[in-house]
């Protein structure tokens, strides 16, 4: 039995459900949401950067020219590497 | 191939989670591993490659190309190569025999573009996969996934389009086989090769220096190319476009991510060339079409998501 959580998009107020198995960019994308750029989906492009803004997650393996310490300290994260531990609240940097 | 340059050799591609990416790469692409090293990059081919290796994935913490290498035909002509490089003004970087395994030396060298390229003469020859070189059969039982023919060409992105071009065509050797023109006669992509294939190697003009765009393989028919696009649905791999066709070269094509963004295309078919033909031009206003013929729209990520 999975835990689903509830990903609001800041600015637009749009929200969909994610597994703590499924990226948040894989999630957005099921939903028919298209408010998070989609490039890669593999940590590397970077089109996928978001801000959370509030939740607990996780991490995947993301390209650190796009990702570097200091913005994953901050929150910065890609959404194709980012997953879920509680309902989280993200903003778009693009 | 006037200088000596004879063909693509090998592309090394940095990947953040390799068992993924070796997974990727073997059983959905269907190159066959063919060695490790103590740097932990893994060696592969594809099935009717003769040589030990012609892709090189090295564990890192950001994706893209290391470099692209050439065999040149002899010592002879490396030594030549490396002289004329030198002669050009651009310094050379050599790597001993043995640093990648069982690799002759190579001469390592920086384009315009912001990219590394190497030339070696010499590697192990194992032979086509599964085959015999004497009364070969048609194929070998045993490949895997998309059953990759061969490595076929890389696409880079940088600036410096035109001096990347005089150093490729008259330090190289390669020619011009297709091109996309702006209004002002501006070349924005050059398509460049050492054969009669549409392309050996291919740049697109890039702010940003050293960008990796994709690593090509070749399939042998439009079935194939829709196969491909089934395995990447069943093994749920990142998809970008496709199975479509190109304006530029005409090659019918899917591409696809691995595991740490880099971006592959696998294709067939397509236009071939000789040093006698023209370059064949695409104008920039028909850009939409010049990539993707039938859809005929420009594609953000298709242009914009790199390594």
């Amino acid at each position: 039995m999975s835990n689903v959580y509830r990903v609001v998009m800041q600015q637009s107020g749009q929200s969909f459900d994610c597994s703590a198995q499924q990226s948040v960019l894989k999630a957005m994308e099921q939903s028919g949401l298209r408010c998070v750029p989609v490039g890669c989906r593999g940590g590397g492009c970077g089109f996928c950067k978001v801000k959370v803004l509030k939740g607990d997650y996780e991490c995947g393996k993301m390209s650190r020219l796009h990702a570097p310490p200091e913005a994953i300290a901050n929150g910065e994260v890609l959404a194709c590497r980012v997953f879920p531990l509680s309902d989280l609240i993200i903003e778009c940097q693009q | 191939m006037k200088k000596g340059v004879m063909r693509p050799g090998h592309v090394q591609i940095r990947v953040l989670d390799m068992d993924a990416a070796v997974k990727h790469y073997t059983e959905l692409l269907g190159l066959i591993e063919t060695d490790r090293d103590d740097q932990g990059r893994v060696y592969l081919k594809a099935w009717t490659e003769v040589d030990k290796f012609s892709v090189v994935l090295r564990p890192a913490e950001e994706p893209g190309m290391d470099f692209m290498a050439f065999k040149v035909v002899d010592e002879a002509s490396l030594q030549q190569l490396e002289r004329d490089l030198n002669d050009y003004g651009v310094e050379v970087e050599h790597l001993p025999a043995g640093e990648l395994k069982d690799c002759g030396r190579r001469i390592r060298f920086v384009s315009p573009s912001g990219h590394s390229f190497e030339l070696y003469a010499e590697k192990k020859y194992l032979g086509k996969w599964g085959l015999s070189d004497v009364n070969p059969e048609a194929w070998p039982r045993g490949l895997k996934g998309m059953k990759a023919v061969r490595f076929d060409h890389c696409l880079l992105y940088g600036p410096e389009l035109k001096a990347t071009y005089d150093l490729f065509v008259d330090v190289l050797g390669f020619y011009l086989a297709e091109q996309v023109l702006e209004p002002d006669g501006n070349r924005i992509a050059q398509f460049l090769t050492l054969s009669t294939k549409a392309h050996d190697v291919a740049f697109i003009q890039h702010e940003e220096k050293g960008k990796f765009h994709h690593a090509s393989f070749f399939l042998e028919t439009w079935e194939d190319i829709l196969r491909a696009a089934d395995l990447i649905s069943m093994t749920d791999t990142s998809i970008d476009i496709g199975p479509t066709r190109h304006g530029l070269t005409h090659g019918k094509t899917i591409y696809f991510f691995d595991s740490s963004g880099n971006r592959n295309e696998v294709f067939c078919g397509g236009d071939y060339t000789y040093p006698d033909h023209e370059p064949v031009t695409w104008q920039a206003e028909q850009l939409g079409k010049a990539i993707f013929y039938h859809d005929r729209q420009l594609n953000e990520r298709f242009l914009t998501a790199l390594t």
